[in-house]
């Protein structure tokens, strides 16, 4: 049981990482505050799939030495490059889509005056 | 954010490091065959190069290092070096992006030009990153209005 | 009441999750089914067929360009989209 717990302990963290930023998302009224939640959202997913790619007892993903005699690679010794690779295009698309909601709430504030969920969508 | 009066620390800190910060994008963007790097990395610090001469100094003193027009000439360039390349294979006989066949215009062997294919389009990735982040920081801080420090052109 | 929806829609969500986590693979376990179908073929035979030491790299911009030229017009269009979303014409 307890060796249960503690051999998958990475994914304990992300999933309380995970349900912080759900929390935020929903509960805060202020929408930089949905914004902030979303933030931890995305890179709680952008950690997980990194530690996916680990091997006990491996090096980095960077072969080939000194020299020009390279030895053969084996697959067993270097970590797995591709979930680092599949996050990176994840990341630019966090940055694009926190871009642009950055720009949408500079025009709700333009439009309402106040960046409260509650008295935009239920005016007094 | 246009100011009047300048914060000494910054002002002086930020005259060491911004050029130490542009030539190591470069550094980053060239090494990254055979290190940690490559196009996105290297283009994200050059746009951090050129904001911190908006935090430091005036927007006006930015906009006078890289003016607006080459800004989005530079978001075009890029997508268009990445595109070109895939077309330059297309147009000598092999697949799109297929950079083994770039044999036959650039001195090398097949195995050598996927080599030279591959820094091509990392250099098109960073002008993009590069000029897009700095055109996403200037229109967000200024609210699209950039303060009359557009250049006067009708 | 906002407050408490939120905390039951979190703790059925963690529920689900924690549920989810029996199948998962131990961590840094080699033999996990991420590591076992296309990965080791990459690493074996990258540095022969592009002679480019970063594998990273390599898988980034060789085997897998297409999703980087998807990816960079992807940055291109958030960039495109604030400039229209923000900017106003000026009076003529």
């Amino acid at each position: 049981m307890f060796e249960y717990i503690l051999s998958k302990y990475n994914y304990w963290m992300y999933i309380v990482i995970i349900l912080i930023g759900f929390y935020a998302m929903m509960a805060k009224g202020n929408f930089m505050k949905k914004l902030i939640g979303m933030g931890i959202f995305q890179w709680a997913i952008i950690f997980y799939f990194m530690s996916i790619g680990a091997k006990r007892g491996a090096s980095i993903h960077i072969v080939g030495g000194h020299g020009a005699a390279h030895t053969a690679v084996q697959a067993a010794e270097i970590i797995n490059p591709l979930p680092s690779v599949l996050m990176l295009t994840a990341i630019v698309v966090a940055v694009a889509t926190t871009g642009i909601t950055l720009s949408i709430i500079i025009l709700i504030f333009k439009r309402y005056g106040t960046l409260d969920e509650d008295e935009i969508t239920m005016p007094k | 954010m246009v100011r009047d009066i300048e914060d000494i620390v910054v002002s002086t800190l930020s005259r060491f490091l911004i050029p130490f910060m542009q030539v190591f994008s470069l550094y980053v963007f060239a090494h990254g065959h055979s290190s940690p790097g490559g196009g996105f990395q290297g283009g994200c610090i050059m746009a951090a190069a050129f904001i911190l001469i908006v935090i430091a100094y005036d927007l006006r003193e930015a906009k006078r290092r890289f003016k607006e027009k080459a800004l989005l000439i530079f978001c075009c360039l890029g997508v268009f070096i990445y595109v070109g390349t895939g077309f330059l294979c297309l147009l000598l006989g092999s697949n799109f992006l297929d950079y083994s066949i770039l044999s036959k215009v650039l001195p090398a062997d097949p195995v050598k030009a996927r080599y030279y294919g591959m820094a091509m389009i990392e250099l098109g990735v960073q002008i993009t990153v590069m000029a897009i982040m700095l055109s996403i920081f200037l229109d967000l801080v200024t609210k699209g209005e950039h303060e009359g420090a557009l250049e006067e052109d009708v | 009441m906002k407050k408490v929806l939120a905390f039951i829609a979190i703790i059925i969500t963690g529920a689900l999750l924690v549920y989810g986590v029996e199948d998962f693979p131990k961590w840094a376990d080699p033999n996990q089914p991420a590591s076992l179908h296309v990965s080791p073929r990459y690493i074996e035979h990258a540095l022969d067929e592009t002679a480019v030491p970063n594998l990273v790299t390599a898988i980034l911009a060789d085997y897998r360009g297409f999703d980087t030229m998807f990816e960079t017009a992807v940055i291109f269009t958030a960039g495109i989209v604030v400039m229209m979303l923000l900017r106003r014409p000026r009076k003529w």
